[in-house]
């Protein structure tokens, strides 16, 4: 690991395919030794912006640091290993590519085959491993040369709650061990879990800052009630309603609530349009 | 059904490769069969040699479209000139009698249309057939399908193997690997060029003990050759990758090379018999010269320097084709640039540049 405690990110970043803006005007650090969340739905520019911090992509107006690709690890959304080799090969591939020796892949693959739980599947060929499985194998292969930055798209959609709480745990030993950890992820209560937060719609950045700091600027009140207050924006959650009250004052019939990060999520989203109620 | 049938339309015209290929391969098998598909060669060049060589070449069929007289040379500059493909067929004249007519064998068609003229008219003299004295198919054909061959684990394997990796996802994780794009690209070719080597050995080997197909020239020469067109063949899976998402695109796009590759190459239809225009697309197909070079070096035991224009225009293509293939892929796997240098010794900045359209 790099004695650094450099902070890798992105300044004014904007990406375009085509015509198409993808990703407009961000920022965002990602400090040594922490996990930040990126959070935002579907086209929101999560995977642009990762790919933009990874190289994939190359940026149309903006700086974008990052360390040297022999100190990077990615994930990407797709299955991130080689279907038709074994776990064994997926990480020996991986560990050669970033130029660990022998002594130290024979090293790094038992570490990592222990941490991750896959040793007995060692042998197995990755396209026969769950869905779990193998992301933590994907993000095994990331990690295998302890890179300076680790950046992950969506690493636990599709996954089942205890691998995503076994992946969860892994990333935050990476970044124990002084990784920067970049991960985007749709599910908010995943980002409350990390050190920052960037909430993306649209390809703009709403919010961003730790998930106090976040919370924290959340303007009114966000209310709950058993059936749909009359004239706020509502959602639903679970089996009742909540809706958001700029001005602070709790219609009849509903009570305030402590909000949490998809709250926050929901709020930004309708301060910017309005009509956007769930 | 009607719903059934309505939502394959649609479907049939997004698929915009598809419904190409199943308009243009009529059309294009059409125009091959019309102008190319032709066993009948109308006029085989001669050269005409030995002190009588004037006043024979002015007497001689139709057919044979004298292109060099040479009253000076003899039966060696003739064999000469048939084995380095100058001509198919040549004249010896003597001082007296009947002049000798060699037919070059491993030009099949037209070897067959000389002699079937020639034994069929009294008076003339008996052809002697060179290089492939029986005209057997089979010692023309094999050479050529060994290209054929070539073309399909080249091209085919090559293009699916590339794709697969786009297809599934990781060549977005390559890419991001401390890799130079053609440490990727040599890497995913090592494997397909040596799988191809030793199908070519495997093949010469059937072609020469089970087929009898003469082995009469330079397997050095055959060797560079060979790896010539296998550049040519594996640049040409790598293009068609880099503009396939899918598996089944590039299989499409693959047969859509290897057809006119396969009909307009002389492997199946001679070129002679071919309409000029017809003839010229032929020219520009690299199996076009692989099957010149394959028949020179096994059939005819031509030497290196016979062949240096089939060996020129491979490596030619080769260079435009695997040139192209690679910047192609270069931009697909590092649109940041970010692979000039594996190891930057300090922490890259992409300072803003003009994007580049269409990221995958």
């Amino acid at each position: 690991m790099s004695p650094s405690r450099a902070a890798w990110g992105c300044q004014g970043l904007s990406v375009r395919y085509g015509a198409k803006l993808a990703l407009e005007d961000v920022t965002f650090e990602a400090p040594a030794g922490t996990v930040a969340a990126v959070v935002g739905g579907d086209g929101a520019g999560k995977t642009s912006l990762l790919r933009a911090l990874a190289g994939t992509v190359r940026p149309a107006a903006g700086t974008v640091r990052r360390p040297p690709a022999r100190r990077l690890g990615y994930v990407s959304a797709g299955p991130g290993v080689w279907t038709d080799l074994t776990v064994d090969e997926n990480l020996g591939f991986a560990g050669r590519a970033y130029g660990l020796s022998a002594d130290e892949l024979d090293r790094r693959v038992g570490w990592l085959l222990d941490r991750t739980g896959l040793a007995e599947a060692r042998d197995r060929l990755a396209g026969r491993l769950s869905g779990g499985m193998r992301q933590k194998l994907a993000l095994a292969m990331a990690v295998a040369h302890e890179p300076d930055l680790l950046i992950l798209d969506e690493p636990t959609t599709g996954v089942d709650p205890v691998s995503r709480a076994e992946l969860w745990r892994l990333l935050a030993s990476s970044a124990a061990d002084g990784a920067a950890v970049v991960v985007a992820t749709t599910y908010l209560d995943e980002a409350e879990r990390a050190a920052t937060v960037l909430l993306l719609d649209r390809g703009r950045a709403l919010l961003a800052g730790t998930p106090d700091e976040v919370l924290a600027a959340t303007p009114g009140l966000v209310v709950e009630g058993p059936a749909r207050p009359e004239g706020l924006a509502s959602w639903r959650r679970g089996a009742r309603w909540r809706a958001w009250s700029p001005d602070g004052s709790a219609p009849p019939g509903t009570s305030p609530v402590t909000i949490d990060l998809e709250d926050a999520a929901i709020v930004a989203q309708l301060r910017e349009d309005p009509g956007r109620a769930a | 059904m009607w719903a059934m049938a309505m939502k394959e339309f649609r479907q049939m015209r997004r698929d915009r490769r598809t419904l190409a290929m199943m308009i243009l391969l009529p059309v294009l098998l059409l125009v091959v069969f019309g102008y190319a598909a032709s066993f009948d060669v109308d006029r085989v060049e001669t050269v005409v040699v030995g002190p009588r060589a004037e006043q024979v070449a002015a007497a001689l069929p139709d057919r044979l479209d004298v292109v060099r007289v040479a009253p000076g040379e003899g039966r060696q500059a003739a064999v000469e000139a048939l084995r380095d493909a100058d001509a198919t067929v040549a004249v010896v004249t003597g001082d007296g009698g009947q002049p000798q007519v060699l037919v070059d064998g491993a030009d099949l068609f037209s070897a067959r249309a000389v002699v079937t003229e020639l034994r069929g008219r009294p008076g003339l003299p008996t052809p002697e057939v060179l290089f492939n004295p029986g005209l057997e198919t089979s010692a023309i054909m094999v050479p050529g399908l060994m290209g054929v061959v070539l073309v399909f684990v080249g091209t085919i394997a090559t293009a699916l193997g590339v794709v697969r990796e786009r297809q599934s996802g990781t060549l977005e994780q390559l890419a991001v690997m401390p890799f130079r794009a053609r440490d990727v690209l040599a890497g995913k070719l090592l494997p397909y060029l040596g799988v191809a080597v030793v199908d070519l050995a495997v093949i010469v080997a059937v072609g020469v003990l089970l087929f009898d197909v003469p082995f009469n020239g330079s397997p050095l020469v055959f060797a560079l050759g060979a790896v010539e067109f296998l550049f040519v063949t594996v640049g040409i899976g790598v293009l068609i990758s880099t503009v396939s998402e899918t598996q089944g695109q590039a299989i499409q796009l693959a047969i859509m090379t290897m057809l006119p590759q396969i009909l307009l190459s002389g492997l199946i239809f001679p070129l002679q018999a071919m309409a000029p225009g017809v003839r010229w697309i032929g020219y520009l197909l690299p199996l076009t010269w692989f099957v010149q070079l394959a028949r020179g070096v096994m059939v005819r035991g031509a030497p290196f320097e016979a062949l240096l224009l089939p060996l020129g225009m491979l490596a030619v293509l080769g260079a435009v084709v695997f040139g192209l293939s690679i910047a192609r892929f270069r931009r697909d796997l590092a649109p940041a640039g970010r692979h000039r240098d594996p190891e930057p010794a300090e922490a890259e900045q992409a300072e803003a540049a003009p994007s580049r359209a269409g990221a995958r």
